[in-house]
């Protein structure tokens, strides 16, 4: 199965016929989603009309998590199996989650100045958002501090399970230094807290990043593959 | 074990000779406390409060600085290579030269801490705590950064991007380090955080002593 698609080629083909789906799936899901939620959801009791917010953070916060987590997966697979597709599925995730959580940082932010009255409070959830922040960018900067890229690919990949080990630690010492941010409110054991007419965006929300996310990840593996054989052609010249 | 106490002798003999290497750190360190004074004013009950952060701050940013150089001159200079050849599991020297860096950097902190831990106006309560965590914690950090100084091997302005992935892997240490001055500090007990960091060490000793291994042996391959 894995390796199946583990030839580039292969994957070339079949994601240059998926690409376009997916791209119309996420601009369907992202206008559904933004409409339900901007026009056609009731504002909150309490805390008006800027819980629309809610519809970009919350999705881009699970994206922030969603994608270290495959991009650890990815990095795994790439050093147990020297899956060369997982190396680059890994490289061109990272920039899409620090995306996303900065996106999840910034709306917050927008979000916190009406509600708590701040731009930012060091509380649990801010604090471990931005660390995990900080974990993409250290990745970026060590894939590409090497003139050799399969030097970068290697050492990113240990530094990406290193820090998967770790997430859930500062997570939770963080948690125990300072908490603010209200709990979940949708992924919890007794079903969701929040009302069917927010929900349904929020999960179109959802899907639309996941989407947008898988969109954005074909195009960057595609353009890495490409760059990969302009390269080895390059060298070829050379060399011969 | 022959080969532990070897490396470990070697490292030693080296820092020993070269001197001036674990004296800057400690220098650093001392200079990064004196110098937060200056920046949030003289009060002592201000110093008081913000004391065991600014040391452990300072412990942090010193080791980070002493770190770059872990594995990089060996790298360089091609006996890392020829250590990795050697009958000896490349985890059992990681483990070595992690321990000489500790020795050489982590406990000259520990004992310049309580002169500092004077200068900011600590109580003698916090002070004992305070060195307790530095004693559980400081090893951890020398862990955790073996893999950074690890990854970074060959890589272009190693030191910034050490600090750059090493940092955010310290928090936890931080915290814990932090909370158990402040808890003894504040009249409960410190215990509990120095069991959490005396655990974080307990999982860095393994974790990452296979994974500064790996990280070295992909460096000379």
């Amino acid at each position: 199965m894995l390796h199946r698609f583990a030839n580039p080629t292969r994957f070339l083909r079949i994601a240059s016929i998926a690409q376009p789906w997916i791209a119309w799936a996420t601009i369907l899901l992202a206008g559904t989603g933004l409409y339900l939620g901007l026009f056609n959801s009731p504002a909150d009791y309490q805390q008006g009309e800027s819980v629309r917010i809610m519809y970009v953070h919350v999705p881009a916060a699970w994206m922030a998590m969603f994608c270290y987590t495959s991009m650890a997966i990815a990095a795994g697979i790439g050093l147990i199996w020297k899956h060369p597709l997982a190396d680059i599925a890994a490289k061109a995730t990272a920039p899409v989650g620090a995306c996303f959580t900065f996106l999840a940082l910034f709306t917050g932010s927008l979000w916190g100045k009406p509600m708590w009255g701040t731009w930012w409070v060091w509380d649990a959830r801010l604090t471990s958002m931005l660390v995990l922040l900080f974990l993409y960018l250290g990745y970026i900067a060590l894939i590409n501090a090497f003139d050799d890229p399969a030097r970068g690919t290697k050492s990113s990949s240990i530094l990406v399970l290193v820090g998967l080990i770790n997430v859930p630690i500062i997570k939770f010492s963080v948690d125990w230094w300072n908490t603010l941010h209200q709990p979940a409110s949708v992924l919890r054991m007794d079903g969701p807290s929040i009302d069917e007419s927010m929900l349904w965006p929020l999960l179109l929300m959802a899907l639309a990043f996941k989407t947008y996310y898988i969109w954005v990840l074909l195009v960057r593996i595609r353009a890495e593959i490409i760059s990969n054989k302009i390269r080895i052609l390059r060298l070829r010249q050379v060399h011969g | 074990m022959n080969g532990f106490m070897t490396v470990l002798k070697r490292d030693l003999h080296l820092a020993i000779r070269q001197g001036i290497d674990s004296m800057t750190v400690v220098m650093f360190f001392v200079l990064i406390v004196i110098i937060f004074p200056f920046g949030v004013g003289p009060e002592p009950n201000i110093l008081a409060r913000v004391a065991s952060g600014v040391i452990w701050v300072a412990a942090l940013l010193a080791s980070t600085l002493s770190l770059e150089r872990l594995f990089q001159i060996d790298y360089e200079d091609g006996s890392l290579e020829l250590l990795s050849l050697s009958s000896v599991a490349l985890e059992v020297i990681v483990l070595a030269k992690v321990t000489a860096h500790w020795l050489t950097t982590g406990l000259p902190l520990i004992i310049t801490a309580p002169l500092l831990a004077v200068l900011l106006n600590m109580n003698k309560e916090g002070l004992l705590v305070l060195i307790l965590a530095l004693v559980v914690g400081t090893p951890s950090l020398s862990l955790v950064g073996a893999v950074g100084a690890a990854l970074i091997l060959g890589a272009r302005r190693g030191g910034v991007l050490l600090a750059l992935i090493i940092l955010p892997l310290y928090l936890p240490v931080l915290i814990f380090g932090v909370s158990a001055v402040d808890a003894i500090i504040n009249g409960f007990e410190a215990k509990a955080q120095l069991l959490i960091l005396g655990a974080f060490f307990l999982a860095a000793l393994p974790l990452c002593t296979w994974a500064a291994a790996t990280s070295i042996k992909q460096a000379i391959e």
